[in-house]
This record gives C-alpha cells, sequence and structure tokens, in this order.
C-alpha cells in the first residue's frame, strides 16, 4: 500500500465510531519480574496502532494489558490505567470478562476451536453473550462476520466444516471473524500474520485497513514494513540493559519512520540492532 | 437489561456499513463494564462450576483419607508381638498372628523379581538401544497389552499352566504370576528411563573404543540406576497387592512354608480369608493384615525415594 | 576416530573387530532374545486359553456359552451371559460415577488449582491406584456396604423406587452386597486412573485455545466448556475407557460385595450379581470336571479378549490428541 493511501484512509477514519482507549503509566509484572513499565499513550479511536520493537521488548505483554489477558497468567499482575474513553478497564468494578467483550484479540498463531464447525466458530462469542438468538439472526451475523473478515466467499458453501480444515490465512481470517462477530470496540491483533505466508500476510493487512472503518486497532508487528503500511500511529517500545520493556517513542507513524525524535529509534528503524 | 448497570461510553452511533441492524435500538457503543442480569448468571454459572471441580478434587483426596483412615483405627487394636511372630490360629479359634503370610509375600516377590526381573530389564535395554522400527513397536505393544491384562486371566494361565499340570497349589505357581504382573512394568519404565540417558554418555564411552555391550551395562545402566530402582519398586509395591492370581495359584497356607512346590502364604491372600470369615476377631486381624500391607508398600516405596535421592546426592 | 598409520615395532592397537564385536553380538541377541520371549508370553498366555477352553466350546457351542443364562455344574450347563451382564452392569456404574468426579478434579488441578497445590493433590488423587484391591474389597465390605444397605440404597428406593422405568432398577431388598454396592467402588478404584489421565490431557490443551475463548468475553467456566473440554475429548474419552478397562478386570473388591448369588438377570440394581472375574475367583476351586474346568478357562480367554479390545480403543482415543500439534508460548 503506497504512502498516499495510508493517509486517505487516515483522514476518512477520522470520524469513526469505535472507542479509543487512553494508557496510563502502565506497568507490567510476572511474579517479581517488571516486563512493561511505565508506558502512558493514547490508541487513537478509529485508527492503526502499531507496537514495533525487537523481540523480547514487552510489546506482546503490552498488548495483552489492554484487555486484561495478561492477568491470566500465573503471578502476573499490572499497575496503572486503561482508559476505554473515560472508563479506566483495571477500575476495581469493572469484570475483566466484560472487558475481553469489548475488547477483542487475534493472535500470533491462528486458533481456531477445531472441534467446531466454521459457523460456530463465528458464533462462539454470541452465543455466550446472547443464548436466545434466532437461527436466522445467527446466520446473519456469520454471514456479515466472514464478510467482514473477506472470508465469506470462500467458505460459505462449507460452513459446516472444520475450523481447522481452513489454510492457515484462511483460520486467521476466521478468527477475526469471530472476534467482530461480537462487535468489539477495539480490536487487538498481536502479530496476527507472523504464522503467515506473504499472500496471507497482504490479505490481512488489507483487512485491517478496512476494519478500522469500524474498529479501534492496535497492532503488535516485529515487520517495520507492516507497521509502515498499514497503522496510522506507531509506538516503539524497547528494553534495554534494565531488561524491561518502555515506551521509547509515540506518534504518527510518518513521523516515526522519518523524522524519529530519538536516536534508539532511528537506530531501530534503520536496522542498526535488533 | 438494567439500565443503570449501562454504561454510555460516547453518544455517538455507528454509521452501518455491514448488512442489516442490530436487534436492539440501542447504541452499539453502550458499554457494559460492570455487566447485566445475564451476565451476573454467567458470573454465578461459573462460580458455581469451579466450587463443584474443587468438591470433586475435595472428595478424591478425602476419600483416599478416609480408606487409610479406617485401615489405621481398625488395624491397629490388631498389632502386637504374636500379630507378626506367630502363625494363624486354626479355623474359628481366637489369637495367633500373621507371621507366615508376612515372609510369604516377601519371599514370593523376591522369587518373582529373580524371574521376572531379568527378562524385563534385558527387554528394557533391547527396546532403549538397539531397537528400531516394528520390531520394537510390536514388542512395545505386547508390553502394553500385558499391562492392561486383568490379573484374574495371569492367574487363570498360570493355575492351567502350573497348578492343573503339576497337581498341585505353589508358591513357585504364585512367583511366576507375579512376574507375569511385574513384567510389563518393568520394562516399560526401565526403557522410558533408559531413553533419558543422553547420547553423549553413550558416545563418550565408545569413543574410547569400549564396546556397546560394555557401555550399557558400565554406563548407560548406572546413569539410570535410580529410575530403574523407582520402576522395579513400583512393581514389587503393585505386585505385593496382588490377591485374585495368587489365590489361585499359591492358594494361601496357615503355616510356615518356604517350599516352592508347596501352597504359600501371602498376606493379601490372609486378608481376604480372614475378611470373608464370620468372626469378629478375625475380622480385626483382617484389618491389621491391611494396615502391614499397607505399611510395607508404603516403605518401600520412601525407602526407595530415600536410596534414590542419597544416591543422586553422592552423583551430583 | 582412530588412526591406522603403521607405528614402529610390533602394533599395541588392536583393530581386531571379533574380540569386541562377537561381545556385542552376543549381547545384542540375549537382549532380543528376552524381547522375543515377551511376545512369546503373551502368545503362550492366548494360545493356552484357548486351547484349556476346547472343552466347553465342544461340549456346548459358543453360542450357547456366551448367551445363555443357565449355569449349572452339575448338569454341566455352562452360560456366561448373567456374568457378563454384571460385569457390564457393574463397570458401566463405575464409569458413570467415577468420570464426573475425575474430569473435575483434573479440571479442578489443571484450571484451578494455585501452582503450590497442583502436584501435592494430584499425587494424593493417584496414590489411591496404588491402595491393594483387597483392601478396597475390605473396606467395602465392612463400611461401604453397610453404608449402602442402611443409607442409600433406601434412600434410592424411597425416591426412585416410585418412578416408573427407573424405579425397576431399585427394586428388591436392599443389602448392601449388589451390583450396585460393586458399582461404587470399582467408582472409587478407577477415579485416579481417569483423573491421571485426564489431567495430562488437558495439560496438553494449547494456552491459545483458552486466550482464544477469553478474547470473546467468556467466563471461566465458559472456556474449560467451550475450549477447552472440546478439544480434550478425545483424550478424555480414551480415559475413561482405560478406566473401563480396569474395571472390567477388577476381581477382589467386587467378589467380595458383588453378592455372587444371581445368575439370573433382573434389571435391579439392588439384585446380587456375579462378574465374569468373581465368577472366576469363586468357583475355581470346584471345577471337578474336564468341562467345568474349561468353562473357567474359557471366561478368563472372553475377558482377555474384551480388555485387549478395549486397551487398544483406549490407546487410539488418547493418541489422536497427543499426536496434535502444540502450544506456543509467548514471551513479548
Amino acid at each position: 500500500m503506497s504512502q498516499q493511501t495510508i493517509e486517505q484512509t487516515t483522514t476518512e477514519a477520522g470520524d469513526s465510531p469505535a472507542a479509543g482507549m487512553e494508557v496510563r503509566n502502565l506497568s507490567a509484572y510476572y511474579g517479581n519480574f517488571l516486563a512493561v513499565k511505565d508506558v502512558s499513550m493514547p490508541i487513537e479511536r478509529g485508527k492503526v496502532t502499531a507496537l514495533i520493537g525487537p523481540s523480547g521488548c514487552g510489546k506482546s505483554t503490552f498488548i495483552r494489558c489492554l484487555n486484561r489477558l495478561h492477568e491470566l497468567n500465573r503471578g502476573a499482575r499490572v499497575t496503572g490505567q486503561a482508559l476505554l474513553e473515560d472508563q479506566d478497564i483495571y477500575a476495581s468494578n469493572v469484570d475483566p470478562v466484560q472487558v475481553r467483550r469489548v475488547i477483542g484479540m487475534v493472535f500470533q498463531k491462528p486458533n481456531p476451536f477445531p472441534m467446531m464447525s466454521i459457523y460456530d466458530n463465528v458464533v462462539a462469542g454470541i452465543k455466550l453473550n446472547n443464548a436466545r438468538k434466532s437461527r436466522s439472526e445467527l446466520d446473519e451475523i456469520v454471514e456479515r462476520s466472514l464478510q467482514g473478515a473477506a472470508l465469506w466467499d470462500e467458505v460459505k458453501d462449507k460452513l459446516d466444516h472444520s475450523g481447522a480444515s481452513l489454510s492457515g490465512g484462511q483460520q486467521q481470517r476466521l478468527c477475526i471473524a469471530r472476534t467482530i462477530a461480537v462487535e468489539p470496540e477495539v480490536v487487538l491483533m498481536d502479530e496476527p500474520c507472523s504464522a503467515l505466508d506473504p499472500i496471507a500476510t497482504f490479505k490481512i493487512e488489507e483487512l485491517i485497513a478496512e476494519l478500522k472503518e469500524r474498529y479501534t486497532i492496535a497492532l503488535v508487528t516485529h515487520n517495520m514494513q507492516q507497521a509502515a503500511r498499514v497503522s496510522d500511529y506507531t509506538a516503539f517500545l524497547l528494553s534495554g540493559e534494565e531488561r524491561y520493556g518502555r515506551l521509547v517513542e509515540y506518534g504518527p507513524t510518518e513521523q516515526i519512520f522519518t523524522r524519529p525524535q530519538e536516536a534508539e529509534t532511528e537506530a531501530y528503524i534503520t536496522g542498526k540492532f535488533g | 437489561m438494567r439500565e443503570e448497570q449501562v454504561v454510555e461510553i460516547s453518544g455517538e452511533t455507528r454509521p452501518r456499513t455491514f448488512a442489516g441492524d442490530r436487534t436492539t435500538g440501542k447504541s452499539r457503543h453502550a458499554l457494559i463494564l460492570q455487566g447485566d442480569t445475564r451476565f451476573r448468571f454467567r458470573k454465578a454459572i461459573s462460580g458455581l462450576m469451579a466450587a463443584i471441580v474443587a468438591a470433586c478434587t475435595v472428595f478424591g483426596v478425602a476419600i483416599l483419607w478416609i480408606i487409610l483412615g479406617y485401615v489405621l483405627v481398625r488395624g491397629l487394636p490388631a498389632l502386637d508381638l504374636a500379630f507378626f511372630t506367630e502363625r494363624p490360629m486354626p479355623y474359628g479359634e481366637v489369637g495367633g498372628g500373621v507371621a507366615p503370610a508376612i515372609l510369604g509375600s516377601l519371599y514370593l516377590i523376591a522369587v518373582a523379581c529373580a524371574i521376572g526381573l531379568p527378562l524385563a530389564v534385558m527387554t528394557a535395554i533391547y527396546l532403549s538401544e538397539y531397537a528400531h522400527g516394528r520390531f520394537g513397536d510390536a514388542v512395545r505393544f505386547v508390553i502394553d497389552l500385558l499391562a492392561g491384562l486383568p490379573s484374574i486371566v495371569v492367574g487363570v494361565f498360570v493355575w492351567t499352566l502350573i497348578v492343573i499340570n503339576t497337581g498341585s497349589f505353589s508358591g513357585l505357581a504364585g512367583a511366576v504370576a507375579l512376574a507375569i504382573i511385574m513384567i510389563p512394568i518393568v520394562a516399560r519404565t526401565v526403557e522410558a528411563i533408559l531413553n533419558l540417558v543422553p547420547n553423549s554418555m553413550r558416545e563418550a564411552s565408545l569413543a574410547l573404543g569400549v564396546p556397546t555391550w560394555k557401555t550399557i551395562i558400565r554406563v548407560v545402566l548406572p546413569a539410570a540406576k535410580s529410575g530403574i530402582i523407582t520402576g522395579v519398586v513400583l512393581a514389587m509395591a503393585r505386585a505385593g497387592g496382588e490377591t485374585a492370581p495368587l489365590l489361585m495359584t499359591t492358594l494361601g497356607n496357615q503355616f510356615f512354608n518356604f517350599d516352592l512346590m508347596q501352597p504359600m502364604a501371602a498376606l493379601p491372600v490372609q486378608i481376604y480369608n480372614y475378611a470373608v470369615a464370620p468372626y469378629a476377631d478375625w475380622h480385626t486381624k483382617a484389618w491389621g493384615s491391611a494396615l502391614v500391607l499397607i505399611t510395607l508398600i508404603g516403605l518401600l516405596s520412601l525407602l526407595t525415594r530415600w536410596a534414590v535421592r542419597s544416591q543422586k546426592l553422592v552423583e551430583s | 576416530m582412530q588412526q591406522t598409520e603403521p607405528v614402529r615395532g610390533p602394533s599395541r592397537i588392536r583393530l581386531d573387530v571379533d574380540a569386541s564385536g562377537r561381545g556385542d553380538r552376543i549381547f545384542e541377541g540375549a537382549t532380543k532374545a528376552a524381547a522375543w520371549a515377551i511376545l512369546g508370553l503373551l502368545g503362550i498366555i492366548i494360545i493356552l486359553l484357548i486351547f484349556e477352553s476346547r472343552n466347553i466350546f465342544g461340549h456346548q457351542g459358543i453360542g450357547q456359552f456366551l448367551f445363555t443364562t443357565t449355569w449349572d455344574p452339575v448338569f454341566l450347563e455352562f452360560g456366561v451371559f448373567a456374568f457378563i451382564y454384571g460385569t457390564v452392569a457393574s463397570s458401566l456404574i463405575g464409569l458413570l460415577l467415577a468420570t464426573p468426579v475425575a474430569v473435575g478434579a483434573a479440571v479442578y488441578i489443571v484450571e484451578y488449582a494455585p501452582s503450590w497445590l497442583r502436584n501435592p493433590v494430584s499425587f494424593t488423587v493417584e496414590l489411591l491406584a496404588a491402595i491393594p484391591s483387597i483392601i478396597y474389597g475390605l473396606w467395602a465390605v465392612f463400611i461401604l456396604g453397610p453404608v449402602m444397605r442402611f443409607h442409600v440404597e433406601p434412600f434410592l428406593q424411597t425416591y426412585f423406587g416410585p418412578i416408573p422405568i427407573v424405579g425397576g432398577l431399585f427394586e428388591g431388598t436392599p443389602i448392601g452386597r449388589d451390583i450396585l454396592t460393586a458399582g461404587v467402588i470399582l467408582a472409587i478404584m478407577i477415579l485416579p486412573t481417569i483423573m491421571a489421565i485426564s489431567r495430562e490431557v488437558l495439560t496438553q490443551v494449547p494456552d491459545t485455545q483458552r486466550e482464544g475463548m477469553h478474547s470473546l468475553g467468556a467466563t471461566k467456566w465458559e472456556v474449560i466448556r467451550g475450549a477447552v473440554l472440546p478439544y480434550a475429548r478425545a483424550g478424555i474419552a480414551g480415559a475413561a475407557i482405560l478406566g473401563l478397562a480396569r474395571a472390567i478386570g477388577e476381581t477382589m473388591a467386587v467378589t467380595m460385595v458383588i453378592g455372587n448369588a444371581s445368575t439370573s438377570i433382573t434389571g435391579s440394581l439392588f439384585e446380587p450379581g456375579y462378574t465374569m472375574a468373581s465368577a472366576i475367583a469363586n468357583q475355581f476351586r470346584e471345577a471337578d470336571s474336564q468341562v467345568y474346568l474349561s468353562a473357567i478357562v474359557a471366561i478368563a480367554l472372553v475377558l482377555l479378549l474384551i480388555a485387549t479390545i478395549i486397551n487398544i480403543l483406549a490407546r487410539i482415543l488418547i493418541h489422536t490428541l497427543v499426536g496434535r500439534h502444540n502450544s506456543s508460548t509467548r514471551i513479548g
């Protein structure tokens, strides 16, 4: 995707209805080990925010704090705030299960539920939240979600096949369909293309550009070209000698890649390390 | 849906680019972070199931302690010096002990080890060091089938093979039955342990010009010693508790006997004979014998753990 | 690598293949012979049992042996169907009672228990498997039997007896030595088997499956029910079937509480019964004729075949899960 298209979509997405996020002084721990320290940054609504950095910099840990998935690890905890609009998802009266309902996630490795059909994979989240939906309502949601994930034409004749029967790229789009079926506000993507071939990767990238029309997207990637192609804002994380990850720089993607403010960012994007 | 639980994040409505509209006329931005009634119901179910699976675990742990507790409480009154030194009284009489059964069990296990261990360990060595391909897989499969054989079937086999042909129940028949039960257990565990010995150890020895068979005996087996002992003791503990095959082969004996061609006493068989008899004193003795049997099995495992641990300390 | 350059004087290096090669050949041959002996052992067991049961099949035919319920040594009529029924009924009760509890405990240990509690708890439950069958029998005769007779069975009869069809299961006088009591003790005995394998299988479920369900807004239980248990389904079925195999072959504990009385099939769980294993254990000493003896061996043969088939089935099921792709762990 050319530079021009990025700017085009950026302006178009300006009036997107999805909720944005604001991270304030967020730190993540595994037991006593500090993995991510004191990150503050926005996740702009209706935009794609890329998180880049060398492996081990805590970007995956960080994104998993944004839907309270991190705390499922034994001994893991989080301090600080992550606001969804004006509501802190770490507030004591907020239930993490509801947070994950509103902030969905797509993972590094496609993880469709192998014992469910394609159809059941898509409605898995709907069935949790709303047990009594008519068959026609569910059919409609399945079609809409699979179209939203650009998978409908490929699977519409085999909705009863196992989700595991699809190719890797199709599986990942099925996971995206499953995520958007529950109509979240934010979709978190943790290196969604790292297990895919270039063609499947291209399709996912195209899809991301479409998805931000309706959802706020945060994307972890180790691929700088990918970040430059699909994101509007970029955050660069790094773990130096301290071993914990920290936010080095955040800004519009174009600025990060052309006029980085920090020497460390420049070193990274010019390939001097990592 | 109760209105006060709904946190409105934003008043905007999202433009519909997807086919069709949602069922509710509500703003798609209605963000429910605390949850509605249905969500509280789902949370309650989740909590209930957590309690249920925890209760399943408590049951599993409790039933063990209940059974062990009964054996201890009912068995302790039976234990006195005579219990360990004397032979059982004739049918219906009070007093006596289970000394022949204790000695018989130990003797039977020892003979079973003598018969079964060489075969089992050699097979394990073959599987781990030499076997490649189908024959090895076939042997492993057969070992699994032997392990899954009901012990009463082993009893019937030895009964027809030895007892009927020799015309007499005998300690030897019992030991053969126990050996058949031990062989698959030992062969499986020892093969697994030998597979854990790093290849670098074998190569180091082979590089010194030591032949393969000496490498196995002098390097591989010693390195796996603690694991082999554990596997053997596991099998001994299992064999020591076997009743059905012994009932059909050694039969049991009220007297001291160390002639392998004669019926021999064994603790599990003694428990059975005491338990099914209609005398309260014998029932107490059954519990006492059960306590002794469990203690022997427990001691055996504890001793092994201790032996294995001290050996590891020496190595390191 | 040995250097084979010529050395001055008589060589001290021995490249004599036979010296070590012979030892290797002998040793390998010996171990291979042991492996063959194990194959032979199973072969001999099967052949001997078939050979020794020839008299009964010659006497009355396989069909009458397997599918009639008259077991009358005096008139030399041997039908084992009631024994097969007793075996299947008591084992199924054991399986139905044990599986939910065992899987529940496995789920608790894998999904809920704090890490310091995991190993002690599963070790304790697995200790149940180390208790000899005779001790279960002793406990069942003196503790479980009376509890069943005076509390559980009257309760079941009072509340379920009047219900049509279901009530038929609870007819007769509660005596505490019947198919139901045998089923309960079997349930306790196969609990550790099913629990241990289910736990193993549940730990094989990749975390990505759990995370996928969590990220849709599922509660903890919905994650388990929707993602974890379906993924582990085949393995749990295998665990249950291995438990069933153990129940079917179990002898002493069952023999001591199942009553060993009836050769008729009434359908009531309060009826004393016989299992194949308990019939062997109770009657082998009375086998005073060739045909009677042969009938007892034939029961063992049937038991062997059933146990073998079930074991193979269970292993196939457990294998399907373990062979599948594994989870990827994540480091940010």
